[in-house]
């Protein structure tokens, strides 16, 4: 397994008492999996996918990346996050090759690498650049192409496209399934969105209302290059989205 | 703009001109007194035709580039590493809270009480007025840094000291490029203070002379000096600053 999760619970002091965000997980994900998660807002998502990341320590349990527990972040496991986080200081090009800088390649390796992923972004003409001159959609291509740059086996993403518009969001979560048939990368991902997790997803799993845990898993059987007007897509996306209102219900009871 | 800026400083120009040259003509009070713009020209001349203005510039600018080259180094060195160790911190706050309040020039005489008279006292108490507005400026825009930033690098595999070195120095250089640039108006500001007690040469001299020799026009002019020196060096540190920073300006292509 690339990444096991075993009994990762974390709690938050609140008030002076401990508050769970997160119970007890338990989730085995393959090389080149790409794992969904979804789940009522506030659930602990993204509590769990710091704990991966290895920005947060979990109050119990541990995570073991290629059999090793995680003791903090590292560049096997690239991030991608919702508000982009890009140098502003450093052009597009400079971002890209931020983590190659850290491993000490060449510049003119450097650069053919960063100009290779920018073509697979579609960044290649914005390469000198600064991030405020890019739209939403085009910085989270950035932040992917950074991450990607840096060749890590695992990629986190935290609602990437979240903060993005219906259309700019269909026209990523496509160029992401793209790169993914080349890549081959295990990707755990964030979404609110059932579709998007549908789209992209080996398998989505479901958490409960907060604090989290998980309520169902769905193995998802469609072919690598998806048709959300597929009766087969519809027929998941509705599958999931009977239990994902069963919590929502109750968030707002 | 341009226009109504040159305008107001024609405006106060002219006006010394017609207060001094009627006072020169109507006599209202001693003419030596109200020196007039030709007077001040002329003192200027003289000394410049002597060499001695060009001897009290370098001597005030090599006064304050010293003082303030050590606070510069001191303020950055302990700002980062106040604005990292929440420790140190916590213990250096009160002493700086209860230290700024003090007019520097309060402690001028202990300066000459213990570097003497010659050049150290004065590098001193620059280095000593410029350090604390400088290291409060600093430590706090390097407390500001997006801790976003810092997981973004840090998932690109940087370590402790790259994450200082290319992530919370150039983050925090606006702050500190503002900081340094106060420090360094600060820094023309006190040396004619340090240089009225106990100097042989630079502005401060200059002006204290013209007191002692009853010549107006000499302690105007060097006030003039002085203050086409601040609005130079302000000039040439907005302009670096501008370059250093184009990454926040740059306009879409
Ligand atoms: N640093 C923190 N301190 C206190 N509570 C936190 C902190 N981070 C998250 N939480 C709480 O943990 C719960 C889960 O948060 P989060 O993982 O961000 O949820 P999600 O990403 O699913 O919306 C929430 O109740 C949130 O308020
Ligand atoms: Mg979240």
């Amino acid at each position: 397994m690339k990444i096991r999760v075993q009994g990762v619970a974390r709690s938050f002091r609140v008030e002076g008492r401990e508050a769970p965000a997160l119970l007890p997980i338990d989730l085995d994900v393959a090389a080149r999996e790409v794992i969904c998660l979804l789940g009522p807002s506030g659930c602990g998502k993204s509590t769990l996918l710091n704990i991966v990341a290895g920005f947060l320590q979990p109050t119990a349990g541990r995570v073991l990346v290629d059999d090793a527990p995680v003791t903090g972040p590292g560049a096997d496991r690239g991030v991608v996050f919702q508000e982009y986080v890009l140098f502003p200081w450093l052009t597009v090009q400079g971002n890209v090759e931020f983590g190659l800088v850290l491993k000490g390649l060449a510049a003119g390796e450097r650069r053919d690498i960063a100009r290779r992923y920018l073509e697979l972004v579609g960044l290649g003409p914005h390469a000198e650049k600064y991030p405020v001159q890019l739209s939403g959609g085009m910085k989270q291509r950035v932040a992917i192409a950074r991450a990607l740059a840096n060749s890590p086996s695992i990629i986190l993403m935290d609602e990437p496209f979240g903060a993005l518009d219906a259309q700019t969001r269909e026209v990523l979560q496509e160029e992401l399934s793209r790169i993914q048939r080349v890549e081959h990368k295990t990707i755990l991902f964030v979404t609110h969105s059932i579709r998007e997790a549908v789209y992209l997803a080996d398998r989505v799993v479901v958490l409960t209302k907060a604090p989290g845990r998980i309520k169902d898993v769905f193995a998802i059987k469609l072919p690598e290059v998806r048709d959300r007007f597929a009766t087969e897509f519809t027929r998941y996306e509705s599958e999931i989205t009977r239990v994902v209102k069963e919590e929502v219900a109750q968030v707002h009871q | 703009m341009k226009g109504v800026r040159a305008l107001a400083l024609v405006a106060v120009l002219l006006s010394w001109a017609v207060v001094t040259y009627g006072n020169a003509r109507l006599e209202v009070v001693n003419p030596v007194l109200l020196p007039t713009p030709t007077d001040v020209a002329k003192v200027f001349a003289d000394s410049v035709r002597d060499g001695t203005l060009v001897r009290h510039i370098l001597t005030s600018l090599v006064r304050v580039a010293e003082g303030f080259g050590i606070a510069a180094v001191l303020a950055v060195g302990l700002g980062l590493l106040a604005a990292m160790c929440g420790p140190l911190r916590l213990m250096l706050e009160p002493v700086i809270e209860f230290v700024r309040p003090i007019p520097p020039l309060a402690f001028l005489p202990m300066f000459l009480v213990w570097f003497g008279l010659g050049e150290a006292s004065k590098v001193a108490f620059i280095a000593y007025t410029t350090f604390f507005p400088m290291f409060v400026g600093i430590a706090a825009s390097v407390l500001r840094v997006d801790v976003m930033l810092l997981r973004a690098a840090a998932s690109l595999g940087a370590q402790r000291v790259d994450l200082i070195r290319r992530v919370v120095l150039p983050a925090a250089f606006p702050g500190i490029i503002v900081a340094l640039r106060v420090g360094f108006g600060l820094a023309l500001f006190v040396i004619v203070g340090a240089e009225f007690m106990g100097a042989d040469a630079g502005l401060g001299h200059l002006i204290m002379e013209g007191r002692t020799f009853f010549n107006p026009a000499q302690i105007v002019m060097g006030a003039l000096v002085l203050g086409l020196l601040g609005s130079l060096v302000n000039a040439l540190l907005v302009a670096a600053e501008r370059r250093a920073l184009r990454w926040r300006t740059a306009q879409s292509a």
